[in-house]
């Protein structure tokens, strides 16, 4: 397991009063790897996600994506060395078309606004490129229906495909299929499967344990903020520590 | 007199334009006036004493009220909703009390000496920036713009910088309203602070609400019938506050997103349908 790693989380910490969402965590994401994340409500999943990507600021700990060090760096930094990622709660751009959706992120437009304005010449590829991420997530022939009006399983893939769009090296899925029912699910792992060719590593928070079971290379359990558990989706389900955190004391 | 009425509201088409392309990425500004009052003592001490040709001067005025614009706005376009509503009115009193003290300037008494403002140079001002406005409306950086306005936090994760977009539509607003106070104090050939009030910069916002926020042309049709109008309707005159007020409180009720209420379609689409989502 000493394969190069994408992430490198060390003694990570995050606290709101005295909640601590994340308290002294360490994690590392392999190169080509799926990991999956695990743990009850309120573990600090969404919490690592949200400090990784700069929605929060770390209180204390170190944090290296591919030898940049990411404490201390603003979102779209964050964003522009190559972390995508999706919502727990889906924040789509409503107002927009689903190919808007997909087209905001590209990394030329987002970075640069005056080719935004004024680049007329590249529109036609970007408009390609934006329907390329559409058909792998199975929605070009949504393209031009509001974000609102999707589904809630369309709404997860597009969130998938907007995060693609920007060519990220590490994707961070925060529950992908919450809220899907079964079919949807089977479809989302094959479409997370095709994803995975795209980047470099994945971090995959699910509770879905079918989902983790079949897509993880390596989950890690979560309780409290810390990591109780780490090792193949079997070992780590079966681990006691995991086992208690989900069902309590008594079992 | 039509041609003074039309001037007058070419002048307030693009004052409401400038808030709109602020209001585009999230930023309400109640700082148009000061914009505006900066564009016209700018140009006007550049044409009127320095002697330099109205154009150049004009361009030179855009760019120094977009600078301000971006300096107060570094710091001010932090801050959201009413906070950032006061800054800019805090900015409006600043530049008012600013100009009221600059004597070379002509301080409290006022400034003259600029002439050459006509119909149909607001009329030609109108209609370029009104160009560039679609120009921007069809492009992706509308959507960007969009995007920060929406969800700021995901526009950035997606890797837009927030605030400097934040500060291209500020900024640009700045410059459009500083364009319309060059033509005002060309057009007047003797202005002072007291022009450049508050309730100006009021005035301009509720225009823009009043046509409609999310589209170009809402503008054009708010300070339109807000220009027109009074005029038209003598006897209401007096009443103008009272009755613009009104006009505003029940359109807020029934028609919350102005009278033209519609989102332009841009030129991403591959097959180029316009979006008609409900609500939208």
């Amino acid at each position: 397991m000493q394969a190069s790693h994408v992430l490198s989380v060390a003694n990570l910490s995050k606290h709101f009063g005295g909640i601590h969402a994340l308290n002294g965590i360490d994690l590392q994401i392999h190169e080509g790897e799926i990991l999956g994340l695990i743990g009850p409500n309120g573990a600090g999943k969404t919490a690592l996600i949200n400090t990784i990507t700069g929605f929060y600021r770390a209180d204390s700990g170190q944090m290296d994506f591919m030898g940049h060090n990411l404490v201390g760096r603003s979102l779209h930094e964050i964003g522009r060395l190559g972390i995508g990622r999706t919502f727990q709660n889906i924040r789509l751009f409503k107002r927009m078309t689903v190919l808007e959706n997909v087209m905001v992120a590209n990394k030329t437009y987002a970075a640069h606004p005056w080719s935004a304005f004024w680049g007329f010449g590249q529109r036609r590829k970007a408009v390609d490129e934006a329907m390329h991420w559409l058909q792998t997530m199975h929605l070009s022939h949504q393209a031009d229906v509001s974000a609102q009006s999707l589904s809630y399983g369309e709404a997860r893939r597009l969130e998938i495909a907007r995060a693609l769009a920007g060519y990220p090296a590490l994707l961070l899925l925060d529950e992908p299929a919450a809220g899907m029912n079964e079919g949807e699910t089977e479809a989302l792992i094959q479409d997370i499967q095709t994803a995975r060719s795209q980047v470099k590593a994945m971090l995959l928070i699910e509770h879905d344990m079918g989902l983790i079971r079949s897509l993880s290379d390596r989950v890690v359990a979560m309780d409290y903020g810390r990591k109780i558990a780490e090792g193949s989706a079997s070992s780590v389900l079966a681990h006691p520590e995991v086992k208690k955190a989900y069902l309590g004391e008594d079992e | 007199m039509i041609a003074d009425h039309l001037f007058f509201t070419c002048i307030n088409i693009l004052l409401a334009w400038s808030v709109y392309v602020s209001l585009l990425t999230g930023s309400l500004s109640f700082a148009q006036g000061a914009f505006m009052a900066v564009g016209c003592y700018a140009s006007g001490y550049f044409t009127a004493k320095m002697g330099l040709p109205m154009l150049p001067a004009t361009g030179l005025a855009a760019l120094i009220s977009a600078l301000i614009a971006a300096l107060v706005g570094y710091p001010a376009l932090r801050l959201r909703g009413i906070y950032l509503i006061l800054a800019t009115l805090g900015l409006t009193f600043c530049i008012r009390v600013l100009l009221e003290n600059m004597d070379f300037l002509g301080g409290i008494g006022g400034f003259g000496g600029m002439k050459g403002g006509d119909l149909p140079k607001a009329a030609a001002a109108v209609v370029l920036i009104g160009i560039v406005l679609w120009l921007l409306s069809i492009s992706p950086l509308q959507r960007v713009f969009d995007a920060v306005r929406e969800d700021d936090r995901v526009a950035a994760a997606l890797g837009i910088n927030v605030t400097a977009i934040r500060l291209i539509g500020f900024s640009a607003g700045a410059a459009i309203a500083a364009v319309a106070g060059m033509l005002y104090g060309h057009y007047m050939s003797f202005v002072r602070p007291e022009n450049f009030d508050v309730t100006l910069s009021i005035y301009v916002v509720l225009y823009l609400v009043l046509g409609g926020v999310n589209n170009l042309y809402g503008a054009i049709l708010g300070a339109a019938i807000m220009t027109l109008l009074p005029e038209y309707i003598r006897f209401l005159a007096d009443w103008r506050p009272t009755v613009f007020g009104a006009a505003i409180l029940v359109l807020l009720l029934f028609r919350p997103d102005g009278l033209l209420s519609f989102r332009p379609r841009t030129a991403l689409s591959k097959h180029g349908r316009a979006l008609n989502a409900p609500g939208v």
